[in-house]
């Protein structure tokens, strides 16, 4: 007989585990949150307890300083929470530190996989497939035109427009954690390995990947660079950036962006990007629906994204399937 | 392919114009023959295949995806040919190598309403995504990258360093993939021949007239008809009508080109005719609102030609009898225009006549009462002057009519691009159905994004981020709390707003943080004003 889960309850403000009075990534202050992952509409400030892996432990000190009790979580090390819930984190493959959550209770396993992705990435551990009788999954890039490109492709074009451009900056907008060291780290190893320039908002995340031994290479800061100096470099900057006046520092600088969004030519226009680079940290539509496929659970919960496009797979696949409406996550600048 | 498919993209997502320009350039002196001459007819508008509708598209694709997630993905993305291209089920190895561009013009050329969805999808399935998505915009003739005909020839000309009117006046005269214009820019064969072709000559252009008295002995004043500028051509028995920009638009007018039978070039104002108004001559012409209805269309129904018809409202006469006449000051075409028109049939043409006034003030008296709507205002001619190409200071003025006003409350804004991207610079306002007091609600009624100084925008762009209260991408809606009023030239009934009229050319004319959100006007105060 399939079970209604009951023991764990989506409600507007995250997913709530009743028996361990514990919420997952909660979008306001709780007595105890569980964090899968540093990103600021998933680890916030001001809970009593924040159980998480000790690399997003790490990152919630460097962006809030003080966060109260953290419970130090190591990836596939089972624990107990209270009222007999157990978890564990696994990789996700999102950003260092991330992890989906295994839920054991009453004799099932529901798995939260919070934000993940499937391709290789050099800067975390990768996602692990982990069977289950539940599975809630995200749907940032839950539509069918979402198929992310190698990105091996999208540095080779990088790397060329760099070289069509000597006279010119390439301003690559990327999220500050994650997102900004994956595209260092990819080209280096695309065997880039001039100085990379940093926007200011970049360096605290840089500096703590290096710390967790994912070297970066020689990265210097924009701040006090002459602006001929920048002329055919890649600089990296949060994607806000892009726009505002700091842009004008660098000499005729061609906005770029990695972000999964770049796969829809009328995104990139409205954003005013002349150089978009398809580069995702959340599994496209393939990723999704083969995740599904392959932990095959009994039944799955989608959260935040485009769940509508997912629902109807899982129809069309004889899938049970429902849409949770979470709120508060935001994915503009993956 | 490929090169043309980058081509696009860069052209799409590039602002600057000197950018596109240099895209251009750079693909023309590289791309082979004939296929630059193809990539070129794209950009120009010149490549029609009549079997290719987006509907094809839809149904190719109804085929090979599940309609619900068509529907959504098509919803998200916003365009039937990208979201084709991007859902595209790529085969694991593609049935043959990239085509070229003169492989597709061929394919397509020759493909029929049946054979279209099986050419399409062998030539999809040979792509890459950005080779599908120049491929499906290439074959629907829909490109929207920003780039204008004139843009193209200017290209042209810098890619192989010739002089742009020189493009321009051989243009006419060739069909794609222009193999003789290619030759003779590029290798330095003969220039095609152009006597024998109806070719399009560079308008006279005016300025205008700010704040200032012109001397009426050395001016001459005509009205300004709110119609569509167009050179109606007839040259070694071929007549053809050219817009503004030098674009051909004489499939739409017919009418027009049977009209014209005499060797000559016309300059005058395209009208459809109507009883809306027409109090100056006599004979009637509709708003620009009827002309609109005829606009862009490639064909033209005898129904259509038979409830609107166009006719020329002539002001100036370029060539006549082999004669060109463009050298000769303005009265003496005036005279030429004169007895060359008396000979011309009335049902298709007029000419536009003189405006007699004593002094400046009784000129002003008669333009602002001149709410008629076919006037835009008054034009004014130096009397001496030949006609040149462009704008020149001194010879030609134009003095609009002062603006309709009207109070709206902001209801949308959306982010502007290039200088103006991240600042919310397109605004749109609404008008109440009814007095809001008593269940009255806000109708959108336009749309404007200038009228304000750059400190304006500002304050406006700060408005709006403080007083949204949703997000719809990237559209925010406001609170409906501030007040514009709004200038405009028109109004007109309208199908396809929701409130049932449509503004011309309205601008923002002053930001009004004074007045109440309540006690700005009713819509029925804006459709008192339809000018149809």
């Amino acid at each position: 007989m399939p079970s209604d889960f009951a023991w764990i309850r989506p409600e507007p403000g995250g997913l709530y585990i009743r028996p361990a009075d514990v919420w997952i990534d909660p979008s306001r202050p709780v007595g105890t949150a569980l964090v899968t992952h540093g990103h600021a509409d998933h680890a916030r400030a001001g809970h009593g307890v924040s159980i998480a892996t000790p690399a997003t432990l790490a990152i919630m000190r460097e962006r809030y300083g003080e966060i109260g009790e953290a419970w130090p979580m190591p990836y596939n090390e089972r624990a107990t929470l209270a009222g007999g819930v157990h978890a564990t984190l696994i990789p996700a493959g999102h950003v260092l530190g991330s992890a989906q959550v295994l839920l054991e209770y009453a004799g099932e396993r529901v798995i939260v996989t919070g934000d993940y992705k499937r391709r290789a990435d050099p800067t975390c551990a990768p996602f692990q497939v982990t069977p289950c009788d539940l599975l809630i999954t995200e749907a940032t890039f839950g539509l069918p035109v979402f198929r992310h490109p190698p990105i091996a492709d999208e540095m080779a074009r990088l790397l060329s427009a760099r070289e069509a451009n000597p006279d010119r900056a390439i301003l690559v907008g990327a999220y500050a954690l994650g997102k900004a060291q994956r595209v260092i780290s990819e080209l280096r190893l695309a065997g880039y390995d001039a100085p990379i320039y940093l926007h200011g908002a970049m360096e605290k995340m840089c500096r703590l990947y290096e710390a967790h031994d994912i070297p970066l290479g020689e990265l210097r800061t924009v701040a006090g660079t002459p602006k001929a100096a920048l002329a055919g470099q890649i600089v990296i900057c949060p994607p806000s950036a892009l726009g505002d006046r700091w842009s004008t520092r660098m000499p005729d600088p061609i906005p770029a962006m990695a972000s999964g969004w770049m796969r829809v030519r009328q995104r990139v226009k409205q954003r005013g990007i002349e150089l978009p680079l398809v580069i995702s940290d959340h599994a496209d539509w393939d990723e999704l629906t083969e995740t599904i496929t392959q932990v095959n659970p009994a039944e799955t919960w989608i959260t935040h994204g485009r769940e509508d496009a997912l629902l109807r797979w899982c129809e069309l696949t004889q899938r049970r399937a429902r849409a949770l409406a979470l709120v508060g996550y935001e994915d503009e600048d993956d | 392919m490929q090169r043309f498919a980058a081509l696009l993209d860069t052209l799409l997502l590039t602002r600057s114009r000197l950018g596109k320009i240099a895209a251009i350039v750079r693909t023309l002196r590289e791309m082979p023959d004939p296929d630059r001459g193809w990539a070129l007819a794209a950009l120009t508008g010149g490549v029609d295949f009549p079997a290719i509708k987006a509907g094809t598209i839809r149904a190719l694709l109804s085929g090979r995806v599940d309609p619900v997630l068509w529907a959504l993905s098509r919803d998200f993305v916003g365009d039937t040919a990208e979201t084709a291209c991007l859902l595209w089920p790529e085969p694991p190895t593609p049935p043959g190598p990239q085509p070229s561009l003169t492989e597709v013009v061929d394919r397509l050329t020759h493909a029929t309403r049946a054979t279209a969805p099986i050419v399409l999808a062998d030539l999809l399935d040979r792509l890459d995504e950005t080779g599908r998505y120049a491929l499906l915009k290439f074959a629907t003739g829909a490109l929207r990258i920003g780039v204008s005909a004139r843009l193209a020839k200017v290209a042209f000309a810098e890619a192989f360093g010739v002089e742009v009117e020189l493009v321009e006046e051989y243009w006419h005269g060739q069909a794609p993939p222009y193999t003789a214009l290619f030759a003779w820019a590029a290798d330095g064969a003969t220039a095609p021949s152009s006597d024998l072709v109806p070719l399009f000559r560079p308008f006279m252009l005016a300025s205008p007239l700010e704040n200032a008295q012109l001397d009426l002995t050395e001016f001459a004043a005509e009205w300004k008809w709110d119609g569509i500028r167009v050179q109606l051509v007839n040259i070694a028995g071929q007549t053809r009508l050219y817009s503004r920009g030098g674009d051909d638009i004489s499939a739409a007018f017919p009418e027009m080109i049977n009209a014209l039978t005499t060797p000559a070039v016309l300059d005058g104002e395209l009208m459809v005719r109507g009883d809306a108004q027409g109090s100056t001559t006599g004979v009637g012409a509709a708003s620009f609102n009827a002309l609109q209805q005829r606009l862009g269309r490639k064909t033209v129904s005898t129904k259509m030609l038979a409830e609107a018809p166009a006719f020329l409202r002539i002001y100036d006469l370029l060539l006549a009898d082999g004669e060109d006449l463009r050298p000769l000051p303005w009265h003496e075409r005036r005279t030429r225009l004169e007895a060359f028109a008396a000979k011309l049939d009335p049902t298709w043409f007029d000419i536009s006549p003189l405006i007699v006034a004593p002094d400046w003030d009784a000129l002003a008296q008669l333009r602002a009462g001149a709410r008629d709507a076919a006037i835009e205002g008054i034009m004014f001619k130096h009397r001496q002057s030949p006609y040149t190409a462009g704008r020149r200071v001194g010879l030609w003025y134009k003095w609009k009519r002062d603006p309709l006003l009207i109070d709206c409350v902001l209801m949308y804004a959306q982010a502007g691009s290039g200088k103006r991207s991240g600042l919310y610079s397109d605004f749109t306002f609404g008008c109440w159905t009814t007095n809001p007091d008593k269940g009255g609600e806000l109708v959108p009624v336009g749309k404007a994004y200038f009228g304000f100084t750059d400190a304006e925008l500002k304050d406006l762009d700060r408005h709006v981020r403080h007083h949204t209260v949703a997000k719809y991408g990237p559209v925010r809606e406001t609170d409906k709390s501030l007040v514009f009023e709004v200038a405009f030239d028109s109004v007109h009934t309208s199908k396809r707003h929701k409130s049932g009229v449509a503004m011309r050319f309205p601008r923002i004319n002053r930001i009004r943080h004074d007045k109440p959100a309540h006690e700005a006007d009713l819509l029925a105060t804006l459709a008192a004003l339809i000018a149809d």
